[in-house]
């Protein structure tokens, strides 16, 4: 199969960035998206070109670093997958595929289809983590969490960091992925002792990189590659409110 | 962290008053619609109503001020959380398809405008009453004698330009689609919608907002159709000979007199 790709190119970070149209033939339509930019970008070296610049690790829809605007949707026209996993079968022959790089002040494109995603970084910084007791592994099942519960957290740590959500916010807001990684340890046992600090501190990290504001439309759980539920946003909304109020009355130490 | 910072800074904070002030303006407007349908009982029934409004003295003047704080907030935090929103992304996609959003969340700006055009309007057509002359706004009596602001002629004698009519119903119909998405996502801004629930909410919503808007092109309709009319003899233009207590009319005469009797009590 044949497609013609606008894709947007740019030098850096600095520079302005324009669309350049590039055909690409002879595509067997099992191919990922990814492998037809190889494609694309081995026929670009040979005419001594640049390559298009694309960012990309496990292709197999579990890193999420793969980040493409393809045709106005994150990851491509399919629900549910990453853009490594989008298919040629996907697009008909002939069709003019837009690619873009994800977009937003907090989202700096780097170079052609990479942005910088390291203010996802800052925000698990702020509190993405839990404390843990060092050593030795505990027995198993020695820590017991409800099922219906574990099936929720691990909804939330479907997650891969991937920016879909912001990218598919027209306010870039960065609310479905704070609220997966805040949502995910905030259910379980072991992310009990820093739950109220971690979403003030998480919202705070969240704010601070220039993030937009959630207008509660869900483009961002339609646009997520792993279909996380924007009840999650609920959740850190909950969990903000509720750990504001209790900072009110708690007691502090001298 | 300081409360104030938590709900006057954070982006989850500002959505938090979006969502509190939006509640209040929902309990005013449902309390407005409520008093807005006595149009269709006896004019008595209004024009007292009005009158012990107004009568209210003090306390109307601090529901008022209340008001008119609620609305500056949720005017002043959603044009707050526009500006942070077109700050995110400065630059745009070339292509965007949308999703999921629904029409009504995509246009919550645009159907605010328009409603808060409409209430400026308002205020100024029966609060401030300088839109019209004076003979739009014409006085009666109740039952007991007492001289009030005949609201009721005031209403009907609105809703009889059809300029105004259509101007209403818009607006009615924006807030009705304006408080569609306003009162689920109340629901998501305070953490209290879940996955559970969020069919029947969205489905009561939609009912709230059909019955809304109903409500409100009911008292329209009920004037085109000449169903609610004016009944305050001095503006309709003829006298009926007698007080009337079926359909409310009161002799001219009766009016000149109650005012006049009131008048002369007030010196």
């Amino acid at each position: 199969m044949k497609v013609t790709l606008r894709v947007w190119r740019q030098k850096d970070s600095q520079s302005a960035g324009q669309f350049e149209e590039y055909d690409a033939d002879g595509l067997n339509p099992n191919m990922s998206f990814l492998e037809m930019l190889d494609v694309v970008n081995e026929t670009l070296t040979e005419k001594g070109d640049e390559p298009i610049a694309f960012a990309h690790d496990c292709r197999e829809g579990i890193c999420g670093t793969c980040s493409c605007m393809i045709d106005g949707k994150p990851h491509g026209p399919e629900s549910g997958v990453t853009t490594c996993q989008t298919y040629m079968r996907s697009f008909k022959d002939g069709d003019v595929i837009t690619v873009e790089p994800f977009r937003g002040s907090a989202f700096p494109v780097q170079r052609d289809l990479i942005t910088d995603r390291d203010a996802f970084e800052k925000i698990m910084q702020a509190g993405g983590f839990i404390t843990a007791r060092a050593g030795s592994c505990q027995d198993a099942n020695a820590l017991p969490i409800a099922k219906d519960v574990a099936d929720l957290a691990m909804d939330a740590a479907s997650c891969v960091g991937c920016g879909a959500c912001v990218a598919a916010c027209k306010n870039s807001s960065a609310m479905l992925f704070v609220s997966a990684k805040a949502g995910q340890l905030n259910l379980l046992p072991q992310g009990q002792p820093e739950k109220d600090s971690r979403v003030l501190n998480m919202v705070a990290a969240m704010d601070e990189a220039g993030f937009g504001n959630c207008t509660n439309q869900y483009e961002c759980s339609a646009a997520c590659p792993k279909l996380i539920s924007e009840e999650f946003i609920s959740k850190l909304n909950r969990d903000y409110l509720v750990a504001s109020v209790k900072g009110l009355f708690e007691s502090k130490a001298l | 962290m300081n409360i104030f910072h938590v709900l006057f800074k954070s982006s989850i904070g500002k959505k938090v008053i979006m969502a509190l002030t939006g509640i209040i303006l929902f309990g005013f407007v449902i309390g407005h619609l409520t008093g807005n349908l006595q149009i269709f009982s006896h004019p008595d029934k209004i024009n007292a109503y009005a009158h012990f409004l107004e009568s209210l003295g003090p306390a109307l003047w601090a529901i008022r001020l209340f008001l008119l704080a609620v609305v500056v907030l949720h005017i002043w935090f959603a044009a707050q959380l526009t500006l942070e929103n077109r700050r995110a992304r400065p630059v745009g996609y070339d292509k965007q398809i949308t999703l999921r959003a629904t029409l009504g969340s995509r246009y919550m700006r645009y159907s605010g405008v328009v409603v808060l055009a409409f209430i400026v309007y308002h205020i100024l057509h029966f609060t401030v009453r300088m839109t019209h002359g004076p003979e739009a706004y014409p006085m009666t009596i109740l039952a007991d004698g007492a001289a009030v602001r005949d609201v009721h002629s005031m209403m009907v004698l609105g809703f009889q330009n059809p300029l105004l009519s259509v101007f209403y119903l818009i607006s009615v119909g924006l807030l009705s689609w304006h408080l569609n998405h306003g009162l689920v996502s109340m629901f998501q801004s305070l953490g209290l919608r879940t996955r559970v629930w969020t069919g029947a909410l969205e489905k009561v919503v939609a009912a709230i907002c059909i019955l809304y808007f109903l409500g409100n092109a009911a008292i329209v309709v009920g004037v085109m159709s000449g169903q609610v009319r004016i009944q305050n003899p001095q503006v309709a233009g003829y006298a009926c000979r007698t007080n009337c207590e079926i359909c409310g009319a009161r002799t001219a005469e009766a009016i000149t007199e109650s005012a006049e009797t009131s008048e002369d009590n007030q010196s």
